[in-house]
């Protein structure tokens, strides 16, 4: 076994087990001196894993690291620190009630006296460098998420890391921002470090890696130099043949009005507009898409509509019964709402923080539903074993037993149990937050025809989603948010993922121009 | 490859993996607790041999017989009971993930209540004065239990504190009963002790026409201590069932798993916490009014004697089943009696009561941590010569 000399890590052999399942197996490659190196790979390909290893946070079942062409055992996140390796998470990990500079001192070992303004003069210096923005006595509760971040590469850099990996760094960042990171990093390969990003924006990949390096399903594919790649061959790589979506997308039929939204707004913690002024209509027989950004008030949107969200006076959202009755939702708690007879199906974002009891089993989530079915004092739990074992079986769920804690099943066994559970329901109107996020191919697209045969039935169907590809390909309307105002509904059929994204990202004014 | 690691730290020698999605089987699971179980007797063994040099096999028969040899059965039964009757009180406030430190206190305030209705109304009927008992013993354990819970439900005060600080107001109540209550009626440090009014055993004494007792023939059904124990075990069971069948148990369950999911699901999570905390803190006042009127027949600091603090051991150990629950309160309760009776036997060579404290908690450490084992499992670096095979 061979380490090229030039490189700053190599992996040899690295495989890492979760249960039976693998997160990583046999993974093999090298990342060079100085470079920016992108990881690219579907949700659930490994990437983070790989990393976590890395930074010493997992530790690999089998296989070696090297680094600078010497094996390296890395035991812990301080090990890593002494090897000259930073991670930045993407769920940053820092002391909110600490100065920027406290926090980068938190755990650097050294003897005597905390110098705290040692410590700043050395931020300002890492700051000047490489044309970071960030006051050492701010503190992180202060600062806004691009700042958390560049305070998180600040202290990487401060205990001497040469090799830097982040993880979905531009998640939570706007395009501005975003820009201004890939600066930063340029800025960084040009001082000889070595820069990992993971991500699975492929636009992004482009234009700031040198290398591009692949996994799918725990596996390495390979690497390629950015200048030979475009997207199509980085998306073939990432899944292994082309991707032709071919979702099956029938005209709604006898479209009735079920849900309309009107001057809806809510405001967020610190006062600011959440949502503003938004108003649509839903009907029964369509598929209406949302697309935004993520974070831009998708998640305040469907709880406002679900009776879980505070929203401010003036907002209304009425349901029309199938036998013509007209109800406000707004005000009412869910318990409410489902006693008035709306029948609501809700698959939230947060599928086992707010859809699902993770400790509990099939049978149990089943429950979450129906146990108050009976008059008496015991819960139902009859009709919800069946429901279990129906769902089981119609979905393929794969599970030990009905009653194993849903927490230990895969995301896409998760997501199935939770829209198993509301379509079971009969619904009239169904709204789905990212229904298929973490789900492979197969499961996407047993989501997706449940999804239809629900539109057949004649249901509203309500899709938060982030894939532009998929919205485009399912939906009969989309609704685009951009910063909590509708910024157009378009049709499914006309549209183009660039016509979306462009209104993703560009709020027109008041008045219906655009700024340009 | 190994040669040119020489220089480089060697990977730890042992880490540690979850089990992740495949659970153990049931046989494996219980063969870790017992073998924990048994490591610890061993070990316990070890550590008394040392300390006073008494052999295993002493040493064990010592703490059997002061478990549950004859005359010893009976104070280890009442005592796991009241320890039982406290954990089962916990059991619903700790699933719905409320910790509830305050069981010693809501034990007391329930005590006080029964004591209060003894002393004061101690010329009613005998049935009459054991219901009202029970009845104030339930409300004021319950108002010391929902007082927490409103504030927490209300402001999301911590719990913790608030229900650990209302322990102490309530030992210095019973102090200041204490205090007020000296006198004939309290003479011979208990309450009504010439008319047993509100005593349990009242229910069944006969007297004379000049009121003296009749010493009738004693059976199990004219003994206070099997009704304490047989009530506690009532309530134990009734609570299993609660937990495990009824809405009101299954939304306790959803709340200690995630608010939001309880309120998606449109249950009102005030209302389970103030509704959970009435019942958690009507128990501990049940459990009072049993240790006032069926054990004790006074009030006194000592009444819940820390098992408000036990109990949690036991709620969590047992994951609320109750009838786990009964088996640990037995096991630990078996370990004080038996411990004591070394520390009675063996004082003179220096094995003290805090001794058996030390046995007791090797003995817990071994049984929580075999729970860990279950869920983990320890991966050991391999051996230089399988690395350079691979």
């Amino acid at each position: 076994m061979t380490i090229p000399n030039n490189t700053a890590v190599a992996f040899r052999g690295v495989t890492k087990t979760f249960g039976e399942v693998y997160a990583n197996r046999d993974v093999s490659m090298d990342i060079y001196k100085g470079e920016i190196l992108s990881l690219l790979g579907e949700n659930g390909s490994g990437k983070t894993t790989l990393m976590n290893m890395l930074s010493g946070i997992y530790c690999p079942d089998a296989g070696e690291i090297y680094l600078d062409g010497k094996p390296v055992a890395i035991r812990s996140p301080q090990d890593a620190h002494h090897l000259g390796i930073g991670m930045i998470h993407q769920h940053f990990k820092l002391v909110d009630v600490f100065t920027a500079a406290e926090n980068v001192l938190l755990g650097v070992k050294e003897k005597g006296l905390l110098d705290l303004s040692a410590a700043s003069e050395a931020i300002r210096r890492i700051c000047a460098t490489y044309g970071f923005e960030l006051d050492p006595s701010m503190k992180v509760y202060d600062m806004s998420v691009s700042q958390k971040q560049t305070l998180e590469i600040v202290k990487a850099l401060y205990r001497g890391a040469n090799v830097l990996v982040l993880d979905e760094p531009t998640a939570v960042l706007t395009p501005q921002e975003t820009e201004k990171l890939f600066t930063v990093l340029r800025e960084m390969r040009k001082d000889g470090k070595t820069v990992i990003i993971i991500t699975h924006k492929l636009h992004e990949v482009l234009a700031v890696s040198d290398r591009v390096a692949i996994l799918r399903k725990g596996e390495y594919v390979g690497a390629i130099n950015t200048c030979e790649a475009d997207e199509q061959i980085l998306t073939e790589m990432m899944v292994g043949q082309k991707v032709e979506l071919n979702i099956e997308r029938r005209e709604p039929v006898n479209p009735v009005l079920r849900l309309q939204v009107k001057n809806l707004s809510v405001k967020g913690h610190e006062g600011e507009d959440v949502l503003k002024n938004i108003s649509f209509e839903l009907y029964g027989g369509e598929i209406l898409g949302i697309a935004g950004i993520s974070g831009c008030g998708q998640k305040e949107l469907l709880e406002s509509i679900a009776g879980l969200q505070h929203v401010e006076q003036g907002s209304s959202v009425s349901y029309d019964t199938p036998d013509g009755k007209t109800e406000e939702l707004i005000g009412k708690d869910p318990k409410q709402i489902k006693s008035m007879g709306v029948a609501l199906s809700f698959v939230p974002e947060d599928r086992l923080g707010m859809g699902l009891v993770g400790g509990m089993g099939m049978v149990g989530n089943m429950q979450l539903r129906n146990y108050t079915m009976r008059k008496s004092i015991l819960a139902e739990i009859k009709h919800s074993r069946e429901l279990a074992q129906q769902i089981r079986e119609e979905l393929g769920v794969v599970t030990p037993s009905l009653n194993t804690p849903v927490r230990r099943l895969s995301g896409g066994n998760v997501q199935k149990v939770l829209v198993g559970r509301e379509i079971a329901s009969a619904p009239a109107v169904l709204m789905t937050a990212y229904a298929v996020r973490g789900l492979d191919i197969g499961a996407s697209y047993t989501i997706y025809n449940l999804l239809n045969k629900q539109k057949e039935k004649g249901v509203a169907v309500l899709f938060v989603g982030e894939d532009l590809d998929v919205l485009v390909a399912l939906c009969d309307r989309i609704l685009v948010l951009c910063d909590g105002h509708v910024n157009g509904i378009v049709d499914g059929r006309t549209t183009t993922k660039e016509e979306v994204g462009y209104l993703m990202t560009n709020l027109k004014s008041e008045g219906g121009t655009n700024h340009e | 490859m190994s040669n040119t690691s020489v220089a480089a730290k060697k990977p730890p020698l042992f880490h540690i993996v979850g089990r992740g999605r495949g659970q153990l089987p049931f046989y494996q699971a219980w063969g870790i607790r017992l073998g924990a179980f048994a490591l610890a007797l061993i070990l316990n063994a070890v550590f008394v041999y040392l300390v006073v040099g008494v052999d295993p096999i002493t040493f064990y028969q010592t703490m059997l017989k002061g478990a549950f040899g004859k005359g010893f059965l009976w104070p280890t039964i009442k005592t796991s009971a009241k320890l039982l009757c406290i954990a089962v009180a916990l059991a619903p406030a700790f699933k719905m993930r409320f910790w509830n430190i305050g069981a010693e206190g809501q034990v007391l305030v329930g005590g006080i209540a029964a004591a209060v209705v003894m002393f004061y109304f101690s010329d009613l009927p005998a049935v009459v004065i054991l219901l009202l008992m029970m009845i104030v013993s339930l409300v004021a354990g319950a108002l010391w239990g929902v007082i927490p819970a409103f504030f927490k439900a209300k402001m999301n005060v911590n719990e913790t504190l608030f229900t650990l600080m209302m322990n102490y107001i309530a030992m210095n109540l019973v102090n200041f009963f204490y205090d007020l209550w000296k006198g004939p009626k309290t003479a011979l440090g208990k309450i009504n002790q010439s008319t047993h009014a509100g005593w349990l055993s009242s229910l069944w004494e006969k007297r004379d026409a000049n009121g003296y007792l009749i010493r009738g023939e004693e059976s199990l059904f004219t003994n206070s201590d099997f009704w304490f124990v047989v009530i506690i075990c009532v309530v134990a069971v009734l609570m299993y069932f609660y937990l495990k069948y009824t809405k009101q148990g299954y939304e306790i369950a959803v709340v200690g798993e995630s608010s939001n999911t309880a309120r998606y699901a449109g249950i009102s999570v005030k209302k389970v916490i103030l509704r959970t905390m009435i019942l958690s803190g009507a128990i501990c006042g049940l459990c009072g009014f049993l240790v006032v009127s069926a054990q004790s027949n006074t009030v006194s600091v000592s009444m819940a004697g820390g098992y408000g603090f036990t109990a949690i051991i036991v709620a969590w150990l047992s994951k609320f089943n109750t009838f786990t629950m009964a088996g640990v309160s037995v096991l630990i309760v078996a370990l004080e009696q038996g411990a004591a009776q070394m520390a009675n036997e063996y004082n003179f060579m220096g094995f003290s009561v805090a001794a058996a404290d030390v046995m007791i908690g090797i003995m817990l450490l071994f049984i929580v941590g075999s729970e860990f084992f279950i869920h983990y499992k320890v991966m050991f670096r391999k051996s230089s010569k399988e690395v350079a095979a691979v």
